[in-house]
């Protein structure tokens, strides 16, 4: 299969950014640029879409090699890094969160009336570097397209924000460099040191690299080995985010326009946990197991420990907010502090399966269920949440775009005005609050699952956090629909407008059937899982 | 594999089909609104006016589609759940033991293997596909005509039958997991219902409440359940229950925490799952919920407390049971009756008891009417809770199959008498504008023999005229026997069922079950069983007393108020007081009769006549659980004793109860003369509930949102934010060091040059005189000076 000559992981890195660029420079008219740029995103979706199926049709067995529609054309072949590309379960889900979500921001931010194109065109070109790393199988493209991201996201805070965007936008774009920095010498440390960029080398290769020399570079390789962790781990911590490294995500995701946000929150954080799966915990099982200076427990269990205080301090968070944007953001925190505890489960596992492995040795298959379950649980919450806070952004931003206040104070007894609206943000709400039955629950009840044998007076404190997200949630329903109408709103439209509800149909149509019946995608992610486990121990 | 619903194995999944179905229907189906002023009487009742405001209200169609398609979900329930269960009853001895109907599908992957999700019909939860579907019925029926004037009467609708759809789910699930799900959706329904008038404050607290009560709960049951699923891999309950090896391990098992309290995995798997249950069914502490909760429809109430929400409680521990008391020798194996306990027996009896006596306690002295049922539910959960705990399965069941029907009928007989109160109160205030008051009222008395449209629009919150009114309390009511008949004689049988009046109720036989098994330990000289049953028989005292008080309060004497003496549904023949009425009737049936199904074949003389051959009730439900010592339910033998203190708390509590009340019935402004016998301190904290919600809300409330607060305000943007902004300042500041550096050093050099070319350049332009000869000559020197260069550098002149 090819699209106009090239491969269609390489088409959907490449389409984006040159639809973006068409848009960009048609004539400023803006009903061509927003026509256009939806006819482009969502036949980019149906590829991204096409290739999940081919993928879910053909997906090899567990123990077989995972990868498919791979391609690799040498490009820097002194540093053996090449243009390789190519997808499994777990990217492969992301490709579709990523074309699927793509087309419903471009259509709400239909709502832009200013520079539209410009507009439009960034989010065309954010996809860009969504995509590539999402696709990558070497490093360096990794990397260049995870910094790529970077630089349309904040065009759009910065431009089309709300009132303190500057502030927001700065503060994203110099925690997320802040962050990547780190990220950068350790992929050249690796790089120079392996010899390669490609990550199925790597994570055969830097495990075990010097581990028998006294010192690399002069210096003791143990530390040598945690610099590199340190600087991938800030890194993604900062982009997932994991606690107490998320401060940015507030002010970013509560600025942004809601197309902006909806990426943001649906795609874009998934990038940080997306590293983790791929990069940190392959290439530095040793060190996940490892103890911490100072803590008495080892690396896995402060991962753990921080997702679980993002757990419940996000929920908190979110519980104290009186702005709606600002508390969907926390949500987030909230939420995402379970693929970092499924994350974390993973880790732990995977560094003491490896070590196992060195010995020829295994983990018990208990251990094994566990470790499979959670990541299951981390991954499909990482698509759960894509689709939920893209939703829970959507309607928020809608009701901000109507109102232009995101007060919760001010708002009160909506549902009396808008019905629709009503049950639409409630349904919504619910699948975010992880109802059973909806798709937020099966991520989160895997994750808790997978966690409990493994830590579990963590995973006990992490309820907590859970019992919060019903209050905030029921705090964010009650402040829009419940009360008496306020009589300020009289004469606005409040009702969900067509093109809102169409941009949101997909979402709640994906969140019922993921609730009701997870194996169409968990099937996917999970053979990819089972792989890196039974399988993938270098 | 095929499917095929004629098989029984599949047909368990059509049962939760119909009401879900309805419930998608008419949520997609009734979505167009008519438009109304707010101030119109379409969109009265509990709410407020919106001065030149359209709002959307149910049109005709909607409201006719909803209500057929809701019924017709719920009959489809019913048809099914009934051929399920007397299918299973034709089975004889074979059903639950060799031959239960299931059904799996695989749900979720797992690694190498699966998760499977399916169905499971066996004895308890025939019992239970017998009640459900019927109660629900009935309360579909009643909600047609308590809601035909609600302007969202569609959304309620859809709602209860989801309500409905998710109690079907969670009781033919075969595991854990999906029962769960029910569970979890019941909990969304309850709070979509109690909030269901949302524009009033006190329901959307209420439903706030009620979701983040049973949402503790809930948490803390979700880690039961994957500790179980972790410790054996499935959550299916015939895997778990019904095979002895599973039940050894668990018990047998230290639990992953607390184990130092001698905990095996069994008994914390148990606790986690009986706490869910102490939220779900509103026990203490978490039972502060269950009485705001009649602040939605009264239909939903019934619902609620009947029907579903807090018997699905009660169900989910029924289910489990064999995982709380354990198999074998293992150290946390219980044998209840043989006097060996262990953790979540303990906590059942314990926590059960005591709800039941202190819930009976407050249900004393509340006012409100639905208030004193809503107590009543909790104390009789709390009986169910205690019988369990002591082991006596069989009882619990019983009681929590016989206490839905008269609970459910109690509740709806209730609203009647709410409909008719709040009648009573359109008519007075009708009244009173006709004659005192020169208003047009046109719009009001065109409907007034219209309808009997008792959410008339008459709640204007801030019309200062009319003192609040409410048709709830029943200071306010007195002497509605004759104005509502059929509502006080099936009261009154609900009512007696409550009390357990001796015979002829069947809230009697169940009650007499679980004395009767309590008895039997407390005569064999366990603590536990002694506990149980003092502490069940007072309540059951109380029980009947406040039973005869709220009967007489409300329907006997003469009205107190002018509200009351105009109460009614609005005369025999019309279809508000119909839907009403009839499933009034047809629970009736069951309030008085369904206690035959399980009398002690050596009661005398109605053994003989009702159980010849064994009791059928309990041989039915029994054959649910392992026939193993310590889980098998043990019968009984008859004894006087619990007998005759079933009797003699019933009849004595419903005495003193018309002693106090009914002899001499309260007059208009007189004082519940309960507040003289108790004194008014004593009485107050009865009516307030003991202060648990003053102290929740100052030890859970407030503390939570202020460390919300202080995450927000202390934590991120003070510490986290606050080390951000220091680092950038130190950045900023250092930037404006170098900054200056450069202005002094560098730029001094880097603006030197500039200015040195520039004066160079100044210079040289004084050399562009525009003289040719001066050209020329510079021609000349360059050419010398160059050719000078060159020959040097060629060589051709040496310096010789």
């Amino acid at each position: 299969m090819n699209f106009f000559g090239i491969d269609p992981l390489s088409f959907l890195i490449v389409a984006p950014a040159l639809a973006g660029l068409i848009v960009a420079i048609l004539p400023q008219n803006k009903w061509l640029a927003r026509v256009l740029s939806l006819t482009f995103a969502t036949a980019i979706g149906g590829v991204a879409l096409a290739v999940f199926l081919l993928y879910q049709q053909n997906a090899p067995q567990a123990g077989a090699d995972q990868f498919l529609f791979v391609v690799k054309v040498p490009w820097f072949q002194l540093l053996d890094a090449s243009w390789h590309v190519g997808i499994d379960g777990i990217s492969a889900t992301m490709v579709l969160l990523t074309g699927l979500l793509t087309p419903l921001a471009v259509l709400i931010s239909w709502e832009i009336e200013e520079r539209a194109n410009m507009h439009l065109a960034l989010l065309l070109l954010f996809e860009t570097g969504l995509m590539g790393v999402f696709v990558s199988m070497d490093l360096m493209i990794f990397f260049l397209f995870y910094e790529l991201s970077l630089v349309p996201m904040y065009f759009v805070i910065n431009q089309w924000g709300g009132p303190n965007r500057l502030y927001a936008s700065n503060k994203f774009m110099i925690y997320s460099i802040g962050g990547t920095l780190g990220m950068l010498l350790a992929t050249q440390l690796i790089g120079f040191s392996t010899g390669t960029y490609d990550i199925a080398k790597i994570t055969a290769l830097w495990p075990t690299f010097a581990n028998d020399a006294p010192a690399f570079l002069g210096i003791d390789v143990g530390t040598v080995k945690a610099l590199a962790f340190v600087g991938f781990f800030v890194a993604f911590c900062i982009k997932v985010p994991i606690w107490p490294f998320h401060t940015w995500l507030p002010d970013a995701h509560g600025e942004a326009p809601t197309a902006g946000s909806m990426l943001l929150a649906g795609v874009m954080l998934k990038l940080g946990a997306y590293g983790f799966l791929r990069l940190v915990v392959p290439f530095f099982p040793d060190v996940w197991i490892s103890q911490v200076p100072l803590l008495g427990f080892d690396v896995a269990t402060l991962f753990a420990t921080l997702a679980m205080l993002g757990i419940v301090l996000g929920a908190f968070a979110a519980f104290g907010q009186n702005d709606i944007k600002r508390l969907v953001a926390y949500s987030s925190v909230n939420h995402m502090g379970f693929v970092g505890l499924g994350l974390a489960v993973m880790a732990s596992l995977y560094g003491q399966a490896w070590l196992l492995a060195q010995t020829g040795g295994g983990l018990v298959s208990d251990a094994t269920q566990n470790a499979i379950i959670a990541t299951n649980g981390a991954v499909l919450q990482m698509f759960n949440h894509g689709l939920s806070s893209a939703g829970m952004f959507l309607l928020a931003g809608g009701i901000y775009h109507k109102t232009h206040t995101r007060n919760l104070d001010e708002y009160g007894g909506l549902w009396v005005k808008a019905p629709i609206f009503g049950v639409v943000f409630i349904f919504t709400s619910m699948a975010s609050l992880g109802l059973p039955g909806l798709n937020g629950f099966v991520g989160e009840f895997l994750v808790v699952r997978g966690a409990f044998p493994v830590f579990t007076t963590l995973t006990v404190l992490s309820m907590i956090g859970l019992l919060f997200t019903g209050s905030y949630i029921l705090k964010g329903i009650r402040a829009v629909l419940h009360g008496p109408f306020n009589m300020h709103w009289r004469d606005y439209h409040l009702e969900i407008e067509l093109r809102e509800f169409v941009a949101i149909a997909p979402l709640l149509v994906l969140m019922l059937v993921t609730g009701l019946a997870p194996n169409w995608i968990l099937s996917v992610i999970n053979t990819s899982v089972t792989h890196i486990f039974m399988n993938g121990m270098g | 594999m095929s499917i095929d619903f004629a098989d029984p194995n599949f047909l368990p999944w059509l049962v939760p089909v119909g009401p879900l179905l309805a419930f998608l229907i008419i949520t997609l189906a009734t979505n167009r609104a008519k438009l109304v002023p707010a101030t119109s009487h379409e969109y009265g009742g509990h709410h407020p006016d919106y001065d030149g405001m359209l709002v959307p209200v149910a049109t005709h169609w909607s409201r006719v589609l909803s209500i057929t398609v809701g019924l017709s979900g719920v009959v489809m329930a019913l048809l099914a759940s009934w051929n399920l269960v007397f299918q299973g009853i034709g089975l004889g001895k074979k059903f639950g033991t060799e031959k239960v109907f299931t059904s799996s599908i695989e749900w979720l992957a797992t690694g190498l293997g699966a998760f499977n999700i399916g169905v499971l019909v066996d004895p308890l939860n025939a019992t239970m596909l017998f009640m459900v579907p019927l109660a629900v019925l009935c309360i579909f029926i009643y909600s047609i005509g308590y809601m035909a004037h609600d302007p969202r009467q569609s959304r309620f609708f859809a709602l209860i039958s989801l309500f409905a759809g998710a109690m079907l789910i969670l009781t033919v699930a075969d595991n854990l997991l999906l029962l769960f799900v029910g569970w979890e959706v019941m909990g969304l329904c309850s709070y979509s219902l109690i909030g269901f008038w949302f524009e009033k404050r006190s329901a959307y607290r209420a439903a706030i409440k009620a979701f983040t009560v049973t949402r503790v709960a809930d948490v803390v049951m979700l880690l039961g359940i994957v500790y179980l699923y972790a410790m054996t891999g499935t959550l299916n309950f015939r895997d778990i229950l019904y095979n002895p090896a599973v039940l050894e391990q668990l018990a047998g098992t230290e639990a992953i925490l607390l184990s130092s309290w001698g905990l095996s995995a069994a008994g914390l798997i148990g606790v986690f799952l009986i706490v869910g249950t102490i939220g779900k069914s509103a026990q203490f502490p978490l039972h502060v919920w269950l009485p705001d909760a009649m602040e939605g429809p009264t239909p939903v109430s019934a619902m609620i407390h009947a029907a579903a929400m807090v018997s699905a409680g009660i169900y989910a521990i029924l289910r489990m049971y064999p995982l709380f008391v354990g198999a074998g020798d293992a150290f946390g194996a219980a044998d209840p009756h043989h006097g060996v306990f262990n953790a979540p027996l303990t906590l059942m009896a314990v926590v059960g008891a005591f709800t039941a006596l202190f819930a009976a306690t407050m249900a004393v002295a509340q006012n409100d009417v639905k208030a004193v049922l809503a107590y009543s539910t909790i104390s009789q959960l709390g009986f169910m809770m205690a019988a369990l705990g002591i082991g006596a399965y069989i009882a619990a069941t019983f009681h929590l199959i016989t206490h839905a029907f008269f609970k459910a009928l109690l509740f709806m007989a209730s609203g009647a008498v709410i409909h008719a109160m709040e009648h009573g109160e359109h008519h007075v205030h009708e009244h009173h504008h006709a004659h005192d008051d020169d208003h047009a009222h046109d719009t009001h008395t065109a409907h007034d023999d219209h309808a009997h449209d008792t959410h008339a629009a008459h709640h204007h919150e801030e019309e200062a005229h009319a003192p609040h009114f409410d048709p709830q309390d029943m200071r306010n009511m007195g002497g509605l026997a004759k104005r509502i008949p059929v509502t006080f004689v099936t009261f009154v049988i609900g009512g007696l069922s409550l009390a357990g009046f001796p015979i002829i109720t069947a809230g009697f036989w169940s009650k007499d079950e679980i004395l009767a098994d309590a008895w039997l330990g407390t005569s064999e000289g366990f603590g536990l069983h002694a506990l149980v049953f003092f502490m069940l028989a007072i309540a059951a005292f109380l029980t009947a007393f406040y039973t005869m008080r709220q009967i007489a309060l409300t329907f006997l004497g003469e009205p107190r108020t002018e509200e009351a003496k105009h109460a009614g549904l609005g005369g025999a023949r019309n279809i508000i007081s119909q839907t009403m009425q009839l499933p009034l009737i047809i629970l009736a049936v069951f309030a008085l009769f369904a206690g035959f199904v399980g009398v002690p074949p050596a009661f005398p003389i109605l053994g003989a006549i009702f159980s010849p051959n064994g009791n059928p009730f309990f041989d039915f439900v029994k054959l649910s659980v392992l026939p193993i010592e310590g889980i098998a339910p043990v019968k009984p033998p008859f004894n006087w004793i619990p007998v005759l203190t079933s009797f003699g708390v019933a009849l004595g509590g419903l005495y003193l109860g018309w002693l106090v009340y009914g002899r001499k019935p309260l007059q208009a402004g007189e004082e519940d003369p309960m507040i003289a016998v108790l004194g008014r301190p004593l009485f107050t904290t009865l009516q307030r509930r003991y202060y648990f919600d003053d102290l929740y809300s100052l030890v859970f409330v407030k503390p939570s949102q202020w460390l919300a607060h202080q995450v927000n305000v202390f934590l991120d943007k003070g510490v986290i934010d606050g080390t951000l902004h220091a680092i950038a300042h130190f950045f900023t500041w250092l930037g404006d060091l170098i900054k200056v550096l450069n202005s002094w050093l560098i730029d001094g050099v880097g603006d030197g040059i500039p200015k040195g070319i520039y004066a160079f350049g100044g210079w040289l332009r004084g050399s562009q005189t525009g003289r040719i000869q001066q050209y020329l000559l510079i021609v000349l020197v360059a050419v010398l000076v160059i050719g000078v260069l060159l020959a040097l550098s060629s060589g051709a002149v040496t310096a010789q």
